[in-house]
């Protein structure tokens, strides 16, 4: 076991499509007397090809991460590329073309398309934009769009608002793919949809994924949802990744306790199986003030005095070539040591 | 006897020149201490059941066509409505999904915990004052006395949501109907909530009626499973019966759609199409043109809900094994 070395998570190598390297965003609060720490160091790859699940409560920041990934909003420290390049460096013009690599889909699908403008124009607006093909050429491809979604040919002659929850984010989806762009941003794309529309919208976009090559980073408050499609998995708390391994180790052997008390909180459709759940207690830190030492300490079953004070290393604990990552004293056996029994 | 009856009750709106209806022969019990969720996804009715239950529905334009609600052996439907108020907060108490919607912002929560205890029992100040810190240590909410000085805003959702508990449990009722009351929170704070209804139901014996979306809500803290869909009641049982042996295709297509944390992580047996809108409701099972079972006479002929000697009942005229 090894504290995490920094060019690990850097883009050393050429499969990296994102990573970020202690990625940080500090906002001031609204009376500009203090500082949300938003996102605090996050150090994230993600290799081409695969989806990345970001998972974590309100408020732990993975919004702000979204955005920051794509540079909708400026990093106030830390380092961002993307596809080989430092996405920092870039020009306000060049990053507006770097975009079409990158593309984001929403939580509410009715809240981001132009209530006024036809279905049509809402999927070839990025094509127009970056003045690909023919007027006849950008047609045709809206066509071919709202096919791979599954909308009918005429949905683009009309308007958001004739549409459902579930038929708003496909359009939503065509959009985003409509440069084929490398990465797709998902942010809680299917939070809002009733569970069999979800299931439809999560089929989409497993099979575009396939089609297209894309690679995801799925920002979600839902375990279960993170689990059916992430190859990766990032635990965000208070700013922080807590946690981060594959899907099938964090789920079989989480090693943060937040992490398994995210999962067993988690209310199963199995009435055989009711389970003594880990409940935590109290609320969640506000950001404008997060605890010392480590963040979770306040809610944390297993915290102990070292918890209060020392802030956790960025901890490797998985086997060589299969990170597992976690910032929690347990897993550092000097500090580990300083647990009083029982 | 049942504590709640709720009988084939049906509920239209009135709409653009034509009355729409929105619940359609809607039947179901719950019994004292007993937790029953009443689940399915949006616009399937379960709010709107709660809703006509506790009289809420503004009237016109809705108005109930057919049917009866009995609390407790007393005729909810032609109470007065001064008796019904006394009903409401007294005997019956409501959980919503979003407090901030039903607290009022600009009183203190002291104030109205208090509310309830002022308009429906002879308490005096002292009485209520005392009463009030009982109710909030009841709920979890520690530094009660400096909590009931707060306002609304100045909590976060998951003391919101107890306070919310606090006001409904105020005049010990018989029954809570709890609308989507963890659905606004986050998981850790779902869980802290769903624990404490439990807990009240154990230690109070109050009956619970859990209206949710989520079935994995209804399979770890209810006893019976009310399944609604397009204003219906297609499914409804025990609930390790309805999970074990699921027999209408609905309820097995929504089973299947969930991602779970126990499964393969392959593509979901989704349920393809749209939930049909209350105006196009074919006249037999609702469900008809998403059902993978579907046979000719389930259109035109609405099949029979009928119980089974297991306390299982489903509405299907081709159902699962």
């Amino acid at each position: 076991m090894t504290a995490a070395a920094p060019e690990a998570a850097l883009t050393s190598d050429s499969d990296a499509l994102l990573s970020t390297e202690a990625l940080t965003k500090h906002f001031p609060t609204k009376d500009g007397a203090g500082v949300i720490h938003a996102v605090n160091g996050v150090s994230l790859t993600l290799r081409r090809g695969e989806t990345v699940g970001v998972v974590g409560e309100s408020g732990c920041g993975k919004s702000t991460f979204a955005r920051l990934c794509l540079r909708l909003i400026e990093p106030t420290s830390g380092t961002l590329a993307f596809d080989g390049g430092d996405l920092r460096a870039l020009s306000p013009a060049a990053l507006r073309a770097r975009r079409r690599d990158m593309q984001i889909v929403f939580q509410d699908p009715f809240a981001s398309l132009d209530p006024r403008m036809r279905v049509g124009a809402i999927i070839r607006e990025p094509l127009d934009i970056h003045g690909v093909g023919t007027r006849a050429d950008r047609e045709r491809e809206v066509q071919a769009l709202l096919a791979r979604v599954g909308l009918p040919p005429d949905a683009a002659q009309r308007f958001p608002h004739e549409f459902s929850g579930g038929q708003r984010q496909r359009i939503g989806i065509a959009r985003a793919i409509a440069l084929r762009p490398k990465l797709l941003v998902l942010d809680e794309p299917v939070s809002a949809l009733d569970v069999s529309i979800q299931a439809q919208i999560l089929n989409l976009l497993a099979a575009l994924k396939r089609e297209l090559g894309l690679s995801y980073l799925f920002i979600s408050h839902d375990l279960a949802v993170i689990r059916h499609i992430s190859d990766h998995v990032a635990v965000m708390y208070l700013g922080q990744v807590v946690e981060f391994t594959d899907v099938e180790t964090l789920y079989a052997r989480p090693a943060h306790p937040y992490t398994e008390a995210l999962i067993s909180a988690i209310p199963q459709p199995d009435p055989s199986r009711r389970r003594q759940r880990i409940v935590l207690k109290g609320d969640l830190p506000s950001p404008e003030s997060p605890p010392p030492g480590c963040p979770f300490h306040t809610r944390c079953p297993k915290a102990w005095d070292s918890c209060r004070t020392v802030v956790p290393a960025d901890l490797d604990i998985g086997e060589p070539g299969r990170p597992h990552r976690v910032r929690c004293h347990l897993h550092d056996p000097a500090l580990a040591a300083t647990r009083p029994a029982g | 006897m049942a504590l709640l009856e709720v009988e084939d009750l049906t509920v239209s709106f009135a709409g653009s020149g034509r009355r729409v209806t929105v619940l359609d022969g809607v039947s179901f019990t719950l019994d004292a201490g007993e937790i029953v969720g009443l689940v399915g996804e949006s616009g399937c009715g379960k709010s709107i059941t709660a809703m006509s239950v506790m009289r809420l529905l503004p009237s016109p334009p809705s108005r109930v066509d057919r049917g009866g609600v009995r609390f407790a052996g007393t005729d909810l439907l032609s109470l007065p409505e001064r008796r019904m108020r006394a009903m409401r907060g007294n005997r019956i108490g409501m959980i919503f999904q979003e407090p901030m919607t039903s607290l009022n912002p600009t009183f203190t929560v002291g104030w109205q915990i208090d509310e309830a205890l002022r308009l429906h029992t002879g308490l005096n100040a002292e009485q209520r004052r005392a009463r009030c810190l009982e109710l909030m240590g009841l709920v979890g909410v520690g530094a009660a006395e400096r909590r009931l000085g707060q306002y609304p805003h100045e909590l976060s959702g998951g003391l919101r949501q107890r306070v919310m508990i606090a006001m409904a449990l105020a005049c010990g009722p018989e029954m809570i109907i709890a609308d989507e009351p963890t659905t606004a929170l986050d998981v850790t704070i779902q869980a802290q909530i769903l624990d404490l209804l439990v807990t009240l139901r154990r230690d109070l014996g109050t009956a619970i009626l859990m209206i949710t979306h989520d079935l994995g809500v209804v399979a770890e803290y209810c006893d019976r499973v009310v399944v609604m869909y397009a204003g219906k009641v297609v499914e409804k049982a025990p609930v390790e019966s309805l999970f074990a042996r699921p027999r209408h295709p609905y309820t097995t297509g929504l089973l299947a759609s969930m991602p779970r944390l126990d499964s393969g992580r392959g593509p979901l047996a989704s349920i393809p199409g749209m939930v049909p809108s209350p105006g196009s409701r074919p006249p037999g099972c609702p469900f008809a043109d998403r059902c993978p079972n579907v046979l000719p006479r389930c259109a035109p002929e609405m099949p029979p809900l009928e119980t089974g000697p297991d306390g299982h009942a489903f509405a299907c005229w081709n159902p699962m094994p």
